[in-house]
């Protein structure tokens, strides 16, 4: 958005420490409802790979008020979807009700913040659910959590930053009752979490329903939150897995990136850089990569593994593609070199940052326009940046990186300091048995 | 990392208050009027152009109806779709990507047996542009010889990756399944098709296929409804012809029988697909159907979905819903489990097909679908890509934004009665057939332990 034109924004915190967003809209009667807890996979305890995904199953199977399967039929029985999802850094759940619905939202995420019915019979069968889960998007089908689970792992060599979020079936299993008593205690606190209220409010009267459902809640301290930092690799890191479903090979180039942070203005760089090297077919990887040199099928360059602004540092660059049999990855990988030094030595166009910047210009209002993306995005920015308005000033902020700015992002994709995640098809005949350990994604609960 | 003392989950879930009552629902207000411009222009194009400001973007969505019967079709409809905007007379492929990025906007096109649909999106101030470039590829789309070569090979593999999706081997062989060799199986050409592909063979489907009359145009978002179909009929005027766009001819009726086991030996999950002829939405059945369906997995709050994954493990999803192909409709029950639990789930899947009709939806679980339909559809509608596609599915079959508005009061008449009847008579599970895509070593001895079921061969 122009930041002339900033949509309403109102931010208030409670007596129990949590922060609350209000964006009134009432161009539909709708209503956007989600709470995100500071808590993501980046911090679930080693043995325990998985927990935080598992534990986000489990804040959906009743509370207090609430028997299991009381949350779904309420708000679908409203007329609303719900859904909720794990990041490295934070847990959201969010509903979208027709606005007739806003207290019955704000009492059902209130009862499960205040007191969840945590039971062996609900953790047992969410276990089988998530592993059904993983089965789906990782362990059936060809490129499962590529490169999300499985480049971490070559980038990073701490356990927070390395693991596999979805996590080992092993560690599912093992998962306790008092892991999952220990893990809300400490995490799941007000003062930890951000609620977020968009849509067909009355804001006077959306604080006062807030203020009567959350207000109660007892306060508990906030956790302090580690640092997840450490050195980026020093030299080219490099690794095979074999996928027994991929009929192609396929590579992912990581690299460490500015702090989403206290860099912004280098991460955003960064993210217009992406957009000059993959996005439209003028873009320097597709035109040297897909048709000019053929070495590829897709080449797709991001910031973040799950898209742009998910994460606090330290955060990862990834370039991937799909190719071939007969291209090797070097031959992929001498090609993005140049294209990187080339942009490097020759800072990019006027042109071609202008249509980057008219497409996230473009996006961020789409976003915008989607009720449920709008509530997540004003929650997350208040969460990570701890300033929601930050979100209607993006458009500005990348039209201000300049060719200097991105050329300098381009360098510092070193080819001495990356990963490399290298995926080989199996033989024809593959096993396809279930392997003990396996591999993982988050995703949403539905 | 966690605190060093904790609660107990017990003492976690409660408090000294007690359980406390769910709010009552308060005031609901409607949605306001979609103003709109609903129309056919000289050259025979539907066009249909409704205000929604609130960002400044439009939302463009052109249906062409694509439906052809030669062997060769599929592949080359596929190729088409790809090189459509890869270079015209007047831009070559770069010049319409910067173009259209210029003003933030993107184009995209997908073809199926049935259309091939162009989607685009941009600012709302460069919408001449995207009309433009829209008009340019539809009249004088070139097909340069070395994009559709280099597209043909990209497609070839697409198809291999494709084609190792457990979803994909489970939708072929339902629609073999179900339809045998009619046109509307053909979603994905055979790769050999594909290469055998030529130039000259695209550019002749464009000229004959590529037509204005049958298709429709749905144009949402900040803009003024009449004066953009004035700018639309001036800027496609060059686009015409006499003829009309290609209808898929219809499709036979589904009819019940064995479920058909596709072995893919040692898969970890199977795929769960039933299928039954049903009602199109302009049946005045349809929306008492609508809701029953939702009540047996069209929705979380479903029987099937609190069975088979909230009670028993089985699955991460179960889902039920309508596919709508011209004039008709079937419903799809769907679920991928665990090879273990597959015969299991498949059971179950049965008992609640019947039970549909023979325990039929309680008034309270009418009242929920009830209240779910018709908020979700108002939430779906309430962006502008949204309504676009709910639109453009609509005028497809010949519906507008009034069947939109409408559907509402509907839903709101429908009685409890009415949803127990179109359970009982188009959920039974006699009239369902179908397939499981699973490891056959595990799945074969229970299937035939509980019948209906058929092993395919490997």
């Amino acid at each position: 958005m122009a930041g002339s034109e900033q949509p309403e924004l109102h931010r208030l915190t409670l007596d129990n420490g949590l922060r609350v967003v209000l964006a009134p809209d009432r161009s539909a009667p709708v209503v956007g409802v989600s709470v995100h807890y500071d808590v993501g996979f980046r911090s679930e305890p080693e043995g325990r790979t998985g927990f935080a995904h598992l534990f986000e199953h489990l804040m959906f199977q009743g509370s207090e008020s609430l028997e299991k399967l009381a949350h779904f039929r309420h708000i679908q029985g409203s007329g609303g979807t719900f859904n909720g999802s794990t990041h490295p850094d934070y847990t959201d759940y969010f509903e979208v009700l027709p606005s007739a619905a806003l207290e019955r939202a704000l009492f059902l995420e209130a009862d499960r913040m205040r007191a969840p019915k945590l039971t062996p019979e609900n953790l047992a069968n969410q276990i089988d659910v998530v592993k059904e889960e993983i089965r789906l998007n990782v362990l059936n089908r060809p490129y499962g959590g590529f490169p999300w689970i499985l480049l971490p792992p070559v980038l990073y060599s701490t356990f927070p930053n390395a693991h596999n979020g979805y996590g080992d079936f092993t560690d599912l299993e093992q998962a306790t009752l008092d892991d999952c008593a220990a893990f809300f205690d400490t995490y799941y606190a007000p003062a930890n979490a951000v609620l977020t209220v968009t849509g067909d409010i009355d804001v006077d009267q959306a604080r006062g329903l807030i203020e009567k459902h959350f207000g109660d809640v007892p306060e508990r301290p906030r956790p302090t939150r580690p640092s997840f930092a450490e050195p980026p690799p020093e030299g080219e890191l490099r690794e095979t897995h074999v996928d027994a479903h991929a009929p192609l090979p396929a590579l992912a180039v990581g690299y460490r990136m500015p702090d989403p942070v206290n860099e912004l203005d280098g991460y955003l760089a960064n993210l217009v850089l992406a957009g000059v090297l993959s996005d439209g077919d003028g873009s320097r990887l597709q035109q040297r990569l897909v048709h000019r040199d053929a070495l590829v099928t897709d080449v797709n360059a991001g910031a973040g593994l799950f898209g742009p602004f998910e994460a606090r540092d330290p955060d990862t660059f990834s370039i991937t593609a799909v190719h071939a049999p007969d291209v090797t990855p070097d031959q992929v990988l001498r090609a993005i070199d140049e294209e990187l030094d080339a942009l490097a030595t020759t800072p990019p166009e006027t042109q071609e940052l202008a249509k980057v910047t008219a497409r996230w210009s473009a996006s961020l209002h789409a976003e915008h326009d989607r009720l449920v993306s709008r509530t997540l995005a004003l929650g997350s920015f208040e969460l990570l940046y701890g300033d929601p308005a930050l979100v209607y000033q993006l458009a500005d902020r990348i039209a201000s990186v300049t060719a200097d700015d991105v050329a300098a992002a381009a360098k510092a994709l070193r080819p001495d300091a990356r990963a490399v995640l290298i995926v080989e098809p199996s033989s024809l005949e593959s096993n396809s048995a279930e392997p003990s350990s396996a591999e993982s994604t988050t995703g949403g609960n539905q | 990392v966690t605190a060093a003392t904790h609660r107990s989950a017990e003492e976690i879930g409660r408090t000294p208050h007690g359980p406390r009552p769910l709010p009552d629902l308060g005031q609901q207000r409607g949605r306001t009027d979609l103003a709109h411009v609903d129309t056919v222009i000289g050259n025979g194009l539907r066009v249909l152009a409704v205000r929604k400001p609130g960002v400044p973007l439009v939302e463009a969505r052109l249906s062409i109806p694509f439906a052809g019967t030669d062997p060769m079709h599929p592949a080359t409809a596929e190729v088409l779709a790809e090189t459509l905007l890869t270079g015209t007379r007047r831009r070559d492929r770069v010049a319409i990507d910067t173009e259209l990025a210029l003003i933030g906007g993107e184009l995209g096109t997908v073809v199926d047996p049935e259309r091939l649909a162009i989607s685009g999106t941009a600012l709302a101030d460069g919408l001449p542009t995207l009309l433009d470039v829209l008009a340019d590829v539809l009249t004088a789309a070139s097909y340069p010889d070395t994009e559709v070569r280099r597209e043909a090979e990209r497609i070839g593999e697409r198809l291999a990756v494709a084609r190792t999706q457990p979803r994909v081997i489970a939708r072929e062989a339902l629609q073999r399944h179900r339809y045998g060799d009619h046109p509307y199986t053909r979603e994905m050409p055979h790769a050999e098709d594909v290469a055998a592909v030529v130039p000259e063979q695209v550019r002749q489907l464009h000229a004959a296929a590529v037509l204005p009359r049958n298709s429709t145009l749905v144009l949402v978002g900040d803009l003024d409804p009449e004066q953009v179909v004035g700018q639309v009929e001036q800027a496609l005027a060059g686009w015409e012809s006499e003829r009309s766009a290609s209808v898929l001819p219809p499709l036979p009726m589904v009819s019940g029988g064995d479920v058909l086991l596709v072995p893919r030996a040692g898969a970890v999950q199977s795929q769960i697909r039933l299928s039954a002829q049903s009602l199109p939405r302009t049946d005045e059945r349809y929306p008492a159907l609508q809701l029953a369906n939702l009540v047996l997995g069209g929705y979380f709050s479903s029987r099937l979905v609190e069975n088979i994954r909230e009670d028993k493990g089985y699955t991460y999803g179960a889902h039920s819903g309508f596919e709508f192909t011209g004039g008709s409709a079937t419903v799809q029950v769907d679920a991928d489990t665990a090879t273990d639990v597959t015969a299991a789930a498949l059971l179950e899947t049965r008992y609640e097909l019947g039970r549909l009709g023979l325990v039929p939806p309680t008034a309270e679980e009418v009242e929920s679908v009830r209240q779910y339909a018709i908020g979700s559809l108002l939430i779906a509608t309430s962006s502008q890509a949204g309504l676009a596609s709910q639109l453009s599915a609509l005028a497809a079959v010949g519906l507008g934004v009034e069947w939109l508005t409408g559907h509402p009061q509907r839903l709101a008449d429908v009685s409890v009665e009415q949803v127990a009847e179109a359970a009982l008579r188009f959920f039974a599970p006699s009239r369902f057939t179908g397939v499981v895509v699973g490891d056959a070593g595990v799945l074969a001895p229970q299937f035939e332990a509980l019948g209906g079921v058929t092993v395919g061969a490997q």
